[in-house]
């Protein structure tokens, strides 16, 4: 028992809890900060009193998937501490640990599920000493912060490294993933089996992999989402690896879930979840590889699966003033399409779009070029751009041959909420496509309206 | 009128948005009644002899070997090109693979194509990244203002044959050090503002498209476009960088 364990301990709870007292937010990470600087060691020794350790990293994906494991966890029996407000940097793991401890900082939980900031991963590996290892993607995401996707992969194989006895669950069919992943000693692939879920062709140049190990460009037979698919390099032997979790007969129901076979060796098991689209069917299968190799059963999978309800602010629904809203995350050009890709086909009347380009957004918003906003032509909708980048959006739509007329601009969010909402026919959904910081602030506003709850009791 | 675009290894450089930049070229020139061509150029393409502009993105160091090696086999073409006054703009990693030398964080050594006087120079992974906004104004009068994100590692310095393309007011620019940004030659542009640098800086964008056309139809005058949101955009990126722009 260290007594600069035990004051780490409860100078954060102090914080958290005069935090909460003082309405200044949810003190995801404030707490976390400020037990580090009384006791730097605090993240290693609060994470040894558990048992087991699972650690969720990647760019897209993150939340959903460790929040899935822990319900998972939690209906096998093992309540664990999961850092669900989605505070992924060490002081948001300090946090979630302390406030889930006991005075003298000993967890209340034998298990912790922590998604874990991709860049991060590398620093935060020694002390938590994860059992498992979930990798679910790598694209390209706030590059003003990682500078290049290759730097984030060479850090994952460092960690890797010196984890010799940690399982690593990975996404086969994401090739950078997959190449980085041979790096561990113990690992299991999952991936995407029906090829009919997915298109023939790369959606973008951009997105064109080259093989890790010779240079040449992968040949891909059905692509999912951005680069992650079925490929296998012209000239050398390496492809994508056969996953051992496979998901089958993959059914999407446009924003409102879908279905899914999952498979596991000889073992069948259908799926419904509530998450919308193909990014989630990866998140269930990452999330059900883990729990799988955690030893939980197929029925405790199954039915955490169909209890989870879309993460804050990643599909989420609510009413509000008479309209019912969902909102999507939008954090990357991967995350954008896909998200189009559920949503226009809901042939949608009223968009809000906010953009905003603070530290936690990725300050540089070049990205948007590569969001294909043509897909929006043709559709009947008013659009609403908001967010300190609105001008930037306006101008990336005009350039995608939007009809001008058929925008409004209105920087401010709770004016811009109030414009979309007037944009609203009634019966029809306004879908809120926000970046990280604008979805916050977004679900500010609207709890302060009534409509969500605030999101640390999420 | 009409106009040949290609935009040079798009499945290689393209790390961030760079096609906005052939997306705003080809509208402002189709806006104006003239007919555009566009062709993606993979690296193992030869370049189409007859066209007017080139376009060259940024991306990773692995990817940057591997379009050098191209730009080496192609390298003659795309001299004869320039040589008979096509354009070419060349963004963050293509800026530096048109100097002559590109030494990488590792310490290989890229030899350029030497249509810029400039030498680059990542000074290790260890050192700081020049990251963030950038306002600078362009040496060439007819542009103005230029606006955009910087990020990259190297540090390029310009030789006397090079002159640079602006003047950085907030940001580092070529190095961080002398103020300088970007570099030009005759009709060979490289700069640093990455991605999509043509659709906010539209007099930038009009003035490479007006210089790709005069070899064909001489001196042409672009008549003005409502550039009510590209202004708009210009004005809120100066500002994010602490600038405020007229």
């Amino acid at each position: 028992m260290s007594l600069r364990l035990t004051g780490a301990v409860a100078a954060g709870k102090a914080v958290a809890h005069a935090s909460r007292l003082l309405r200044l937010g949810g003190g995801t990470v404030l707490p976390g900060r400020v037990a580090r600087w009384v006791f730097p060691p605090v993240l290693e020794r609060l994470a040894a009193s558990l048992e087991q350790v699972v650690v969720v990293s990647g760019t897209n994906g993150k939340t959903t998937t460790a929040r899935l494991l822990a319900r998972m966890l939690e209906s096998g029996g093992i309540p664990a501490v999961h850092n669900r407000a989605g505070a992924n940097l060490q002081a948001g793991l300090v946090a979630s640990l302390l406030l889930a401890s006991d005075v003298r900082g000993r967890p209340r939980c034998r298990a912790g599920v922590f998604e874990v900031d991709e860049a991060t991963l590398p620093t935060v590996a020694d002390a938590l000493r994860p059992g498992v290892v979930v990798l679910t993607n790598l694209f390209r995401d706030q590059l003003d912060r990682y500078a290049e996707l290759e730097r984030v992969a060479e850090g994952w194989g460092w960690a890797l490294g010196r984890l010799p006895s940690t399982l690593v669950c990975y996404n086969a069919d994401d090739p950078q993933v997959a190449d980085v992943a041979q790096a561990a000693r113990r690992r299991l692939a999952f991936g995407i089996e029906d090829s009919s879920a997915g298109r023939t062709t790369l959606e973008e140049a951009a997105d064109v992999r080259h093989c890790y190990r010779c240079g040449v460009a992968y040949r891909y037979e059905v692509v999912f989402l951005s680069h992650a698919g079925h490929y296998a390099c012209p000239s050398c032997e390496w492809g994508r690896p056969t996953p051992e979790v496979r998901a089958e007969r993959v059914r999407i129901q446009g924003t409102s879930g879908f279905e899914a076979e999952l498979a596991w060796g000889a073992e069948r098991l259908a799926l419904r979840s509530r998450l919308p689209g193909l990014y989630n069917v990866y998140n269930v299968l990452a999330a059900a590889a883990a729990a799988r190799c955690l030893g939980l059963s197929g029925d405790v999978v199954r039915q955490a699966t169909e209890s989870v309800a879309p993460a804050f602010g990643r599909g989420e629904r609510l009413a509000w003033g008479g309209v019912s809203l969902q909102i999507l995350l939008v954090k990357n050009p991967a995350g954008f399409n896909e998200v189009l890709r559920l949503v226009v086909p809901e042939k949608p009347r009223a968009l809000l779009v906010a953009i905003h380009d603070r530290t936690a957004d990725g300050r540089d918003v070049s990205w948007l070029w590569d969001v294909e906003f043509e897909q929006l032509c043709g559709l009947d909708a008013h659009i609403t751009l908001s967010g300190i980048r609105a001008e930037e959006v306006a101008l990336r739509l005009k350039y995608a041959g939007w009809p001008e007329d058929k925008t409004t601009v209105e920087k401010d969010l709770v004016r811009a909420l109030r414009r979309a909402r007037e944009s609203t026919p009634p019966g029809e959904v306004l879908f809120c496509l926000p970046t990280y910081t604008a979805m916050l602030e977004l679900r500010r506003i609207l709890a302060r309206a009534g409509a969500v709850a605030p999101f640390w009791e999420d | 009128m009409d106009l040949h675009l290609v935009h040079l290894y798009p499945d290689l450089l393209n790390l961030y948005g760079d096609r906005g930049n052939l997306v705003a070229l080809r509208e402002r020139a189709q806006r104006r009644g003239i007919s555009v061509r566009v062709t993606q150029v993979r690296l193992i393409d030869p370049l189409p002899p007859d066209a007017d502009l080139f376009l060259l993105g940024g991306g990773e160091d692995r990817q940057q070997v591997l379009v050098a090696q191209a730009l080496h086999r192609w390298g003659e073409a795309l001299r004869s090109a320039v040589a008979r006054g096509a354009v070419v703009l060349a963004v963050c990693g293509g800026y530096q693979l048109l100097g002559h030398l590109y030494r990488a964080a590792d310490g290989r050594e890229l030899a350029g194509l030497g249509l810029l006087d400039v030498v680059t120079e990542h000074p290790g992974h260890g050192a700081r990244r020049l990251v963030g906004n950038v306002v600078a104004t362009c040496t060439l009068p007819e542009v103005g203002s230029l606006v955009g994100f910087e990020n990259h590692g190297g540090r390029t310095r310009l030789g006397a044959q090079a002159r640079p393309l602006a003047r950085v007011r907030v940001g580092y620019g070529n190095n961080g050090e002398d103020g300088t940004e970007g570099a030009w030659a005759g009709t060979v542009f490289g700069t640093y503002l990455h991605g999509p640098v043509l659709p906010k800086n539209p007099r930038f964008a009009d003035f490479l498209l007006a210089l790709a056309l005069r070899p064909r139809y001489g001196p042409v005058s672009l008549e003005p476009l409502d550039d009510r949101w590209e202004q708009a955009a210009h004005v809120a990126a100066a500002a994010r960088a602490g600038v405020r722009l007229g």
